[in-house]
């Protein structure tokens, strides 16, 4: 920036600015921390050392040992969410991208109709109870799908992946008709390949979506082996952990609730905090996608 | 559309009928139709449902209730305004969203702007990275969290106060403190990832400005006043908009996750009413009248706040 040399009192602005930053980072930090270490704790250290015990003298994986191979719920839960995000995502991507495809058509006959009729549906919805009648008319209460049909399409994510559709340039597509590829062909062979970046960015969002939810699933399922990961971790957070979740009995000195606590938090947020610096840029490039624009 | 006319099909005539081309289209109406089912069925047949809050219907009927059951007219509404619980939901509601805009919405702009001050790339990549990490952790997550930092026997925060030899507080059940704790969590949560936008608009300021301010001998924090802040209005006021329309959600799943009997007086906001009469008390009429009126409620704010910025400086979001 120019030639001016900062004054001392920017400076000392600066200064200030990283200190607090720093500690404002520390902040976001800490929680982690310090649950990562409880999740160590060994009943008898924290017999010992009682109240809260930053670092732990000895990591002791008791309770990841008894959360992931003692009991089979953990896993169990955790396959229901990966379906969850794999099938999910995949079909949350697939109608979503025919229906921005056909939408993003300026010529297509009604269409400021259909983008009006799927417009109301974000200001206004029917409400919980008309939504949890609906699943239960459509018999999907305790089926898996019921953590995947009501989130299908965001109108969100739509109409931001259909802002992009129609920056691409029209003539890729025309070139093609006239090579006589049908709307299907034209959207899975040039349109999707060419909006690679918008479509993982939806796609991590639906994802991330598909991780991290649990209301859902925590009033439409009942059947302890279609729980994903969150529902078993509210259960345990809310309940504490039972014989059922697992098996107690076996473990001669059972880990303190809060070191169970700990660990089922981080055994269902690790693989989301492994792969999120790698993603954020992803995120961050969405998020202007979707709002700038506009 | 300017393809050289021999290579295209002429447009339709204007007289032939609309058939035509809805005809000459009928490959994307194929393509758009499972979509719009979905919309139909999961959101529309919904809509239809909220007929349920003007009616009498027992959770054993199923959707045949819709159809036979009695019509009560506004019955369960009135009963609503005149219980004590309208008041008590009503106020929560609006305390802990009022709250959560106040100090979350301008939180994320300063943050942007001490971001924004920073030289180091690298550090600043560091801050922006762990600040917008409670973005992406389950409700059920940060639930977890803050029951662990403020556990009467092992929280760290109450590890803290007994260190300074106090006594440790039962900050969950204290109704003097469940709101602030809500407030602050929700800062924490969305503070970061509230940045995004602005730090992006904040890029595409002319330097030249802040330059010339200098020049003019403007210290850092009036360049901050009088070219970062007007330059990134626009989107201060989708944002605002934005978060207008979300508004009456006052964090519905972390309140569910978080209250207890001991703090419904302060805690208690118009969803988790609506899920305990409904899926609790399975009083389906009466718990969807309470949805109702809120839906209408956060409707008119969202209308009329677009309306608003639209007659303020002609950027609505639609």
């Amino acid at each position: 920036m120019g030639g001016i040399k900062p004054t001392r009192s920017e400076r000392i602005f600066d200064a200030a600015n990283i200190v607090f930053l720093i500690f404002l980072s520390l902040m976001f930090v800490i929680p982690f921390l310090a649950v990562l270490s409880t999740s160590f704790i060994s009943a008898e250290e924290s017999m010992r050392r009682g109240a809260f015990v930053l670092i732990p003298e000895r990591l002791d994986f008791t309770a990841y040992d008894v959360l992931l191979n003692r009991g089979k719920i953990i896993l169990n839960a955790y396959q229901v969410t990966l379906f969850r995000v794999i099938v999910g995502t995949f079909l949350n991507l697939l109608f979503t991208s025919m229906l921005a495809y056909g939408l993003a058509r300026r010529s297509l006959p009604g269409r400021n109709g259909l983008v009006l009729f799927i417009f109301l549906t974000m200001i206004f919805q029917g409400g919980l109870i008309p939504n949890y009648m609906l699943m239960d008319t459509l018999g999907l209460k305790d089926s898996l799908w019921v953590l995947i049909f009501p989130s299908l399409v965001s109108a969100w994510n739509l109409f931001i992946l259909r802002n992009f559709f129609m920056g691409l340039p029209e003539e890729l597509e025309e070139s093609a008709v006239i090579d006589g590829a049908t709307p299907l062909l034209i959207l899975f062979k040039i349109v999707i390949p060419l909006s690679m970046p918008a479509m993982a960015t939806i796609g991590l969002f639906y994802a991330v979506h598909h991780w991290n939810d649990w209301f859902g699933a925590s009033i439409y399922i009942n059947d302890i082996n279609k729980m994903p990961i969150q529902v078993i971790m509210r259960n345990i957070l809310l309940t504490g952990i039972t014989q059922n979740e697992a098996q107690l009995e076996y473990v001669r000195n059972p880990p303190p609730a809060a070191t169970l606590k700990s660990a089922v938090i981080i055994i269902s947020t690790l693989p989301i905090l492994f792969v999120y610096p790698f993603l954020q840029k992803y995120f961050v490039k969405g998020v202007m996608v979707g709002s700038i624009k506009g | 559309m300017e393809l050289k006319a021999a290579t295209i099909p002429p447009p339709v005539p204007k007289n032939k009928s609309r058939w035509t081309a809805v005809k000459k289209h009928r490959f994307y109406y194929y393509l758009i139709l499972p979509g719009l089912l979905y919309f139909l069925i999961f959101d529309y047949v919904p809509m239809f449902g909220v007929i349920i809050s003007f009616k009498n219907i027992s959770p054993f009927e199923g959707v045949q209730g819709i159809m036979t059951g009695e019509w009560v007219g506004f019955d369960h509404f009135v009963r609503f305004f005149q219980s004590y619980y309208f008041w008590n939901v009503l106020r929560n509601t609006f305390l802990i969203s009022f709250y959560n805009l106040l100090f979350g919405f301008p939180a994320a702009i300063v943050l942007a702007l001490l971001m924004n001050e920073l030289k180091n790339g690298l550090f600043k990549r560091f801050v922006q990275t762990v600040s917008y990490l409670p973005h992406f952790i389950s409700t059920v997550v940060v639930a977890g969290l803050i029951m662990m930092m403020l556990s009467t026997d092992n929280g760290l925060l109450n590890a803290i106060i007994v260190f300074f030899g106090g006594e440790p507080i039962l900050f969950l059940g204290e109704p003097k403190y469940f709101r602030s704790i809500l407030v602050v969590s929700h800062v924490w949560q969305t503070v970061g990832w509230g940045t995004i936008l602005y730090l992006a608009a904040m890029a595409g300021i002319d330097p030249g400005l802040y330059e010339a301010a200098k020049i003019d001998g403007a210290n850092r924090f009036r360049q901050a006043w009088h070219i970062t802040l007007p330059g990134i209005s626009h989107v201060i006021v989708i944002m605002l908009i934005l978060s207008i329309g979300g508004l009456l959600n006052a964090g519905f799943e972390k309140v569910l996750l978080l209250y207890s009997p001991a703090v419904y007086e302060v805690a208690d906001i118009i969803d988790t009413y609506v899920y305990r009469e409904g899926l609790t008390s399975l009083n389906y009429s009466f718990a969807t009248a309470v949805g109702l009126f809120k839906n209408l409620l956060a409707m008119t704010l969202i209308l009329g706040a677009n309306y608003f910025a639209k007659r303020m400086n002609q950027t609505g979001i639609w």
